[in-house]
């Protein structure tokens, strides 16, 4: 049943030689999430691989035998962390990805809503900042009809309703940091650093992003936030829409070459993994385009690098009795930032740190995963929550948008939401300096 | 299968453990060595009596059933040659008790070899079989393959730690073997004989292991030599002095080399054999031991000798053997890993005789291994979409075979028959040996239904074939 369709031998093009390089040790398994909850071989990264590699040589059919198990993925990237052999696995799964969203353009099938609503929102901050006032009027008036305007909240239901009980208070647009003016450092200036918004953070965690150019000033940093930056571009590849991503990422590295800063800080696991990563995401451009691409990701930084290298923070406060953390999977797969944002967190007074059963494994918040496959995620999620139980934790730390939301509501599920509160990193951080 | 069979079975499953899609097909095709063979279907039991029920439909049908574990094989253990049922024991993994009074641990089939290391260790305890694969295999695929690692030198393979088992007959009675007791000599000692059978006389559904109490201290020590035949030496100086190490790892040159190339560590790239050294017991014993190993290599004409003075010491010399695996796949993507094992006194010669089997076929081989035990690794890397070469790889492995069995040794240390080594079966056992192993299959499984293809070579296989 060998079949030469052009989709079947772009596969091959792109990712057979990668898919060559595991040797099927099944190292990754006991790794991945889906794995463990799904105990099926197609729902793991060596079946995975292999699936695509049976696709590239034509044995299956890419929308029929490889799309499922591949949209199941959630991209976390443990198994790259597992393998012994450095088998590109976000490359296999991107290339993947590219060929079974354009083989269903073709194939006329009407687009998902996840593709629609990521070429329309998440490609135009304002739109998305727009977004993110909707949903803090939305917040505070309670007002359903604005919500069911903008047409977001309720296109990804249930799972976005869930989401929505847990999302942050978005704060009144005006107290966003102004942007393309240098916001000074309080005191003597140790470094320069551009800040990262990233799309959904700024539309709904203003406050958070707030408070990381408050915290970032208070250690020391002269601020500047780019004005013209736009979306890292993550969701689009994941998604498979590798056209949109390389455009972002030349839109980003012009945006921050404007000003000239020793770092480009993010506060978002996930972007940063994406920015890290530009100069692979523009191999096939001009060496110029490359070379500007490993310039900017050379300044990549996660805030929690900086605030340790600035340590030890000016806390006012001591924190609460326990916490525990979820690490990002992009900060800790991708950006390799593993000790950063534990060492802050041992440094606060009066707190103690305890290490979470399995933290390394994903929380399936994956991108958008928990938005389109609802009951996946919610198994992997609940299993995760058990370990969090264990820790006794009045505070559950994230250092991704995603990872928040999604542990707010495993919190909820868990029944826990008296006794547990899920934050971002840099909220409690600056809570016990004083930041409001 | 015809497609009410299919349906039949299903009734025995519930959807989530039982699948028939092609992508499901395709994923368990492989192992982790060599060939895709599509299955028609998959079921995972949970419980010893849905895998009777299986076992029985299968001889009423004659379907072939597949037992696999985590698919680690290096030799096509599970792999479904004819088709027919795999049965994924991977998920019957409920039971991993740890009986301390008695020493014992009880386990189901598909319970990971690394978490049977951690429960004992939790209480003090210690289950010594140590495959490199650890972290993934399960008990059931280590049981059947009688698997090892570097400590099988002085603590044995699976079977010294297997005594009694629950199995599922080729015909699909239910069946206990040995006890919960060390010494038992009552009956034939069927444990022994299903442990190491591949998957052909049973299927395991429960296994008693035995456990010893865990040694308090380890000390390591690096050594090069100029080469093997100085590095053997130093072994059989270390063993002649009534030292028994929990591990004696020997690395060749070109092992040396690909691993100084992948992370530059220090290594001398000229030196012909590097050995990492550990011994294990009390804190006193292993200072002792460890200074007479250091003396006894620096004797035997080593370059160097480095002793680790502490945790992170040791876990560096470690790091070198643990590279070897990724620098390998430097030299191409494709890994033949061969464990022919051969009498200890012969490794210098065995390591020669590698060098030229390298030199007559012109490929990448690198030699590493368990030097203790006599178990080496030849790995072959190459590129399995080049045939030309793989036909020069396939020469180049019936070479490896021949040669140990001449020097006295074994097709096998670790890794199996399997389907890859089937062809060769005769050259060590001679036909009457391979014929008392055949009657031996014929009596359990007479419909020959549990893992058919393997172990014995089919009309007109007579060599190792990977294209
Ligand atoms: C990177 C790597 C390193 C390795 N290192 C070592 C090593 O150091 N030492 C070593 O000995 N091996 C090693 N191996 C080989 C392999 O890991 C072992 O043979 C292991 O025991 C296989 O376990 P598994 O669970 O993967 O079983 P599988 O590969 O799935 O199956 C192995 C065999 O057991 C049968 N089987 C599995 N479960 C059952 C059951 N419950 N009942 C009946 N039959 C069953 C199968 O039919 C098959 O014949 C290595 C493999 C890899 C990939
Ligand atoms: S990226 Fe995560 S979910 Fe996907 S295969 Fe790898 S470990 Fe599994
Ligand atoms: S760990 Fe790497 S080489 Fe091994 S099966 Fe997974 S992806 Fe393949």
């Amino acid at each position: 049943m060998t079949n030469t369709q052009p989709h079947t031998s772009k596969l091959h093009e792109l990712a057979y030689d990668a898919t060559n390089q595991c040797i099927q040790c099944g190292y990754c398994l006991p790794s991945c999430p889906t794995y463990i909850s799904m105990g099926q071989e197609s729902a793991s990264p060596r079946g995975r691989i292999n699936l695509v590699k049976a696709a590239a040589e034509g044995k299956i059919d890419v929308t029929k035998d490889l799309a499922e198990p591949i949209d199941l993925c959630l991209g976390c990237r443990a198994c790259e962390t597992a393998c012994p052999v450095n088998v590109p696995y976000a490359h296999i799964l991107e290339s993947a990805k590219e060929v079974i969203t354009e083989n269903e353009q073709e194939a006329g099938k009407t687009a998902k809503i996840k593709r629609l609503t990521l070429q329309h929102v998440f490609t135009n901050s304002n739109l998305m900042r727009m977004g993110g006032n909707f949903i803090w009027l939305y917040q505070v008036t309670g007002v359903q009809k604005v919500a069911a305007k903008m047409g977001l909240l309720d296109k990804f239901s249930p799972a976005m309703a869930a989401l929505e009980h847990v999302m942050p208070t978005v704060e009144r647009p005006g107290k966003r940091p102004t942007r393309g003016t240098w916001l000074r450092a309080y005191g003597t200036t140790t470094a320069t650093v551009s800040f990262f918004t990233g799309c959904i953070s700024d539309a709904v965690m203003n406050k958070t992003n707030r408070r990381s150019v408050e915290l970032l000033r208070t250690v020391g940093c002269d601020v500047y936030i780019p004005k013209t930056q736009n979306c890292c571009g993550a969701l689009h590849s994941h998604q498979g829409d590798h056209k949109t991503a390389v455009t972002l990422a030349k839109e980003n590295i012009e945006a921050f070459e404007e000003v000239q800063t020793d770092y480009i800080v993010n506060n978002a696991g996930g972007c940063g993994a994406s920015l890290q990563e530009y100069e692979h995401l523009l191999t096939n451009e001009d060496s110029n385009w490359q070379k500007r691409a490993r310039l900017f990701s050379a300044r990549n930084k996660d805030i929690s690098e900086i605030l340790v290298d600035c340590s030890p923070l000016p806390f006012k406060k001591n924190g609460p009795a326990v916490v525990t953390y979820q690490p990002s999977c992009h900060l800790t797969n991708v950006q390799k930032v593993t000790e950063a944002p534990r060492q802050l967190l041992k440094q606060i007074p009066g707190t103690q740190f305890v290490e979470m059963g399995q933290s390394d494994t994903c929380c399936a918040s994956g991108g958008i995963y928990n938005l389109l496959h609802h009951e996946e995620a919610n198994k992997i999620l609940d299993h995760k929550m058990d370990f969090a139980r264990a820790t006794k934790a009045q505070v559950m730390i994230m250092s991704n948008p995603g990872c928040l939301l999604q542990m707010r509501l495993g919190i909820k599920r868990a029944g826990l939401d008296e006794e547990m509160e899920g934050m971002h990193l840099v909220d409690l951080l600056a809570e016990l300096c004083d930041i409001p | 299968m015809e497609n009410w069979q299919i349906e039949q079975l299903h009734t025995l499953f519930p959807s989530e453990r039982f699948f028939t899609s092609t992508a499901d097909l395709y994923s368990y095709s492989f192992d982790a060595s060599f060939g895709e063979y599509i299955p028609e279907v998959i079921c995972q039991p949970l419980h010893v009596e849905e895998i009777s029920t299986v076992v029985k439909k299968a001889n009423e049908w004659k379907v072939p059933i597949y037992p696999r574990g985590s698919a680690t094989s290096l030799s096509g253990g599970p792999l479904p040659v004819k088709g027919g049922i795999v049965l994924d024991m991977s998920q019957m993994k409920d039971t991993l008790t740890i009986d301390q009074e008695n020493m014992i641990a009880t386990v189901s089939p598909g319970v990971l070899t690394a978490d049977i290391h951690r429960a004992a260790e939790e209480v003090g305890l210690f289950y010594p079989p140590d495959p490199s694969s650890a972290l993934i295999s399960t008990i059931g695929g280590n049981l059947l393959e009688n698997s090892s690692g570097p400590k099988g030198l002085k603590y044995g393979t699976t079977k010294e730690y297997v005594i009694g088992l629950e199995v599922v007959t080729p015909t699909g009675e239910i069946v206990k073997t040995g006890g919960k007791t060390v010494k038992n000599v009552t009956g034939f000692d069927l444990t022994r004989l299903i442990v190491g059978s591949e998957g052909l006389l049973g299927i395991v559904t429960e296994a008693t292991l035995r456990l010893i109490p865990k040694p308090q201290a380890q000390k390591t020590l690096l050594a090069t030599f100029h080469s093997p035949v100085d590095c053997g030496k130093a072994i059989t100086e270390v063993l002649r002095h009534g030292v028994l190490p929990a591990a004696m790892e020997l690395m060749d040159n070109a092992c040396i080399r690909a691993v100084e190339h992948f992370q530059p560590s220090g290594l001398p790239i000229d030196a012909g054999a590097l050995l990492i050294l550990e011994v294990d017991g009390t804190d006193v014993s292993t200072e002792n031991e460890i200074g007479h190993c250091q003396t006894i290599c620096e004797h035997a004409g080593a370059i160097s000798v480095q002793v680790a003075n502490n945790e992170e010491e040791r876990a560096a010399i470690w790091k070198a053997r643990k590279m070897v695996s990724p620098a390998v796949t430097e030299l191409g993507p494709t890994k033949i890993s061969e464990d022919a094992t051969v009498p200890r006194g012969k490794i210098p010669e065995m390591m020669e005789r590698l060098q030229e089997i390298r030199e007559r076929y012109q490929l990448n081989l690198v030699v590493f291994g368990h030097a203790g035990d006599g178990n080496l690794h030849p790995n072959i890397i190459t590129d399995k979409r080049n045939t030309e070469e793989m036909k020069r790889v396939e020469d180049a492995v019936s070479d490896i075979f021949e040669t140990a069995v001449e020097l006295g040794g074994t097709l096998s240390g670790e890794h199996g028959i399997g389907l890859l080594k089937a062809p060769y079966l005769e050259m060590e056992y001679g036909t009457a040996g391979v014929n008392l192993m055949k009657s031996i299959k014929h009596a359990w499984d007479p419909n020959h239904v549990l893992n058919p293809g393997k172990m014995f070579a089919e009309e007109g296989q007579t060599k190792v074939v990977l294209t």
